[in-house]
């Protein structure tokens, strides 16, 4: 499953950070931050929860870039 | 400006304000130590609590710490030697106003951007008890009614069914002359409605319409990443990490030499402050910043052109074409069979082709349409009757109340008719009046205006090798590719002949060399994907075509090609002239640094203004210009 979400990174560097650890996650197949458009993809393996997985990534991310900002 | 922006704007006055005022504030030691703190601490404080929440957090080597590292240090070397903390406090500002201006400048373009592709209707018109309602194009159901006043965009797909107007396709496809459109026409969605009110019938929901799809793929096409974006971001990885050790490395390594091996006395806070200017040089942000933002302004500027690049690594296979494949019907010539010569004996031009459509009135084959198109007048059904349809040779009919017989050459034989074969390639018609040869049609598909021009722009760009396939006879396919300069043909081929034949160029090119396959979308999907990069054109309203193909050219203009590949080599030599000069201009001051030649002054401009050129540098690849 994809999800987009929309998210605040102030430089293309926390952008590469907060991509690393979304794919790094347990039960994420892959993840693309565009910076750009200020975006998360996410791609759920399947029978994941998204929701509850998002709250994990959330807080990862959170601990890397510290100005990141997920919308969920 | 967003509320973040300004709040940094007004940090960066106040502590500049700070800063003159010191100056001439006659006080000396830790006074003036503490003095000089507040405008530190003004500046950065969000800098030094972010590098210390990456040491909780086990991410040591982000530009926080190093700017901390590297002021923190040059205040020590204030307190302890000279007394100069302008340096410092010097770096931590010049820095943020460097962030300052590439998020504005970031934020900027975005917009830009988003302005040149702003094709998103914001509401659709529904007619209910008379009244005109606005309503939010996503619950608008298949088959309502909506109204399109002019100056409005066309929210959803549809079909017309009243109004006569002129619309501006332009956002969709670059192409500044207005369409006409009457009751019956296909309407697509991201047109502007120019001149009447028309009412259309929705045939699609907006998710489904062409302008949401549009926007679904320019907005993701970033998320498909190039090689050299890859490379960026890995250099990024290993280039901090490395430029911090090589600074520990030259704080420690060179005073123990002098010291151990030399008989000196260590120069200690030398070494240590040419290690901090080396850790101010060393944030990778300029470089990261600037590849994604040409390839984002590059597939921008080639949208507004009515070219959709579906991810920034199409538009940099796009720079290395070498080889272009066409289709040859729909994508060179018309797709559709036209009248192209006329060779009249008995009768004049006009009399002949109206003897011949009034003949063929009954008929639905495609050579009786291009008959009757070219006709161009409302047929008289009445003037014809006792129509007889001879399968394989052709038509005999009475037209006012004279006998016409129009068909191929076998006809004009069993009529015993002499006739004369035209010499132009193309299905041949002959016409008899009254058994007495009147002349001959020749209906062929024609080639459209800009093919040759589309070809020889092609060549002037450095593309070596045009080929085109097609299922046609070998006359035909030959004929067009003379007239068009085409340099190889592979003719009489099946649709599954096509894909052998392109997977056969593919082992021919050159390795870095990219294959484009051109095709109208419709049934050369396979192909389309087979290919290095497959372009469809004419994409408008065709979903399969924007589906399949790796770029879409909203028109179905072959000229757009070229024009794309030069979007996609200034989008790539601006990438390039980033990579380099960052990367060089980064090396010398390390270079410069070690030596002791750089202070941190020069660095902090040397990091600063490498962003900011590479910056405007990239937003450049919006725009092209033909030349």
């Amino acid at each position: 499953m994809k999800k987009t979400y929309k998210i605040e990174v102030d430089c293309p560097n926390c952008a590469n950070k907060v991509e690393d650890t979304v794919k790094k996650t347990p039960g994420v197949q892959n993840a693309v931050v565009n910076f750009m458009t200020q975006k998360l993809i996410v791609e759920f393996e399947d029978g994941q929860e998204p929701a509850a997985l998002m709250q994990e990534i959330v807080k990862k991310c959170k601990k890397v870039a510290h100005d990141c900002e997920i919308y969920l | 400006m967003t509320k973040k922006q300004r709040k940094m704007l007004s940090r960066i006055l106040l502590a500049f304000l700070l800063m003159t005022i010191l100056h001439f504030a006659p006080v000396d030691g830790w006074v003036r130590f503490a003095l000089y703190l507040i405008p530190y601490l003004i500046i950065g404080y969000d800098i030094i609590l972010n590098a210390g929440r990456g040491i909780l957090n086990r991410q040591v080597f982000d530009e926080n710490f190093l700017m901390t590292v590297s002021t923190v240090g040059a205040m020590v070397i204030g307190l302890t030697r000279s007394g100069d903390y302008v340096e410092a406090i010097a770096v931590m500002w010049f820095y943020q106003i460097g962030e300052l201006f590439q998020s504005y400048a970031v934020g900027k373009s975005r917009r830009n951007i988003s302005a040149l592709m702003d094709i998103r209707p914001d509401y659709a018109n529904v007619e209910t008890e008379g009244k005109l309602e606005q309503v939010d194009p996503e619950e608008v159901e298949i088959g309502t009614v909506i109204v399109v006043q002019p100056g409005e965009k066309v929210p959803i797909d549809g079909v017309l069914v009243d109004g006569v107007s002129s619309l501006n396709t332009s956002a969709l496809t670059g192409e500044s002359l207005p369409q006409e459109v009457k009751p019956g026409d296909e309407i697509i969605s991201g047109c502007i409605n120019l001149t009447g009110v028309l009412k259309i019938r929705t045939t699609k929901e907006f998710g489904e319409s062409t302008v949401s799809k549009i926007l679904d793929l320019v907005e993701n096409a970033s998320s498909r990443k190039s090689r050299s974006e890859d490379f960026i971001s890995k250099f990024a990885r290993f280039y901090t990490p490395a430029v911090c050790y090589s600074a520990l490395a030259l704080a420690i390594l060179p005073p123990l030499v002098q010291t151990v091996f030399m008989n000196m006395s260590a120069d200690w806070g030398d070494w240590v402050y040419r290690a901090l200017t080396f850790l101010v040089i060393s944030c990778p942000c300029a470089l990261v910043i600037s590849v994604p933002l040409s390839f984002f302004a590059g597939i921008g500027g080639a949208s507004h052109e009515g070219i959709l690049v579906k991810g920034s690594n199409y538009l940099e296979a796009l720079s290395k074409c070498e080889c272009v494949v066409f289709d040859k019907t729909g994508t060179l010539t018309q797709g559709v069979f036209e009248v192209s010569a006329i060779h009249n004996t008995t009768v004049e031009k006009e009399t002949l082709i109206e003897f011949a459509a009034l003949a063929e009135s009954a008929s639905s084959h495609p050579i009786s349409k291009s008959l009757k198109k070219a006709y161009g007048k409302e047929i008289d059904r009445s003037r014809v009757d006792s129509i007889e349809e001879i399968s394989g040779f052709g038509i005999q009919a009475n037209v006012d109340g004279r006998k016409v017989a129009v068909g191929n050459g076998k006809l004009m034989k069993q009529l015993n008719v002499a006739f004369e074969e035209p010499t132009e390639i193309g299905t041949h018609i002959h016409v008899a009046i009254d058994s007495v040869y009147a002349g001959s049609i020749v209906i062929s598909d024609a080639i459209k205006p800009n093919s040759a021009l589309a070809i020889s722009k092609l060549k002037s760009a450095g593309v070596s090798h045009t080929i085109m396939l097609t299922g046609d006879k070998k006359a035909v396919a030959d004929q067009v590719a003379s007239e068009l300069g085409i340099d190889t043909v592979y003719s009489e081929l099946l649709p599954g002949d096509k894909v052998t034949k392109v997977e056969e160029l593919l082992t021919q090119k050159s390795k870095n060399g990219m294959l484009v396959f051109v095709g109208d979308g419709i049934n050369d999907a396979p192909v389309l994907s087979r290919a290095d990069i497959g372009i469809a054109m004419g994409a408008m309203g065709s979903d399969a075509a924007i589906e399949a193909a790796d770029v879409v050219l909203m028109d179905d203009d072959p000229a757009k090609i070229t024009k794309a590949i030069r979007i996609s080599r200034k989008c790539m030599r601006i990438v390039y002239q980033n990579i380099v000069f960052a990367i060089s201009v980064k090396l010398l001051c390390l270079i410069l640094g070690a030596l002791g030649i750089a202070n941190m002054w020069l660095a902090i401009f040397a990091d600063v203004g490498v962003m900011v050129i590479a910056v405007l540098n990239a937003i450049r690849a919006l725009h092209y210009k033909e030349s």
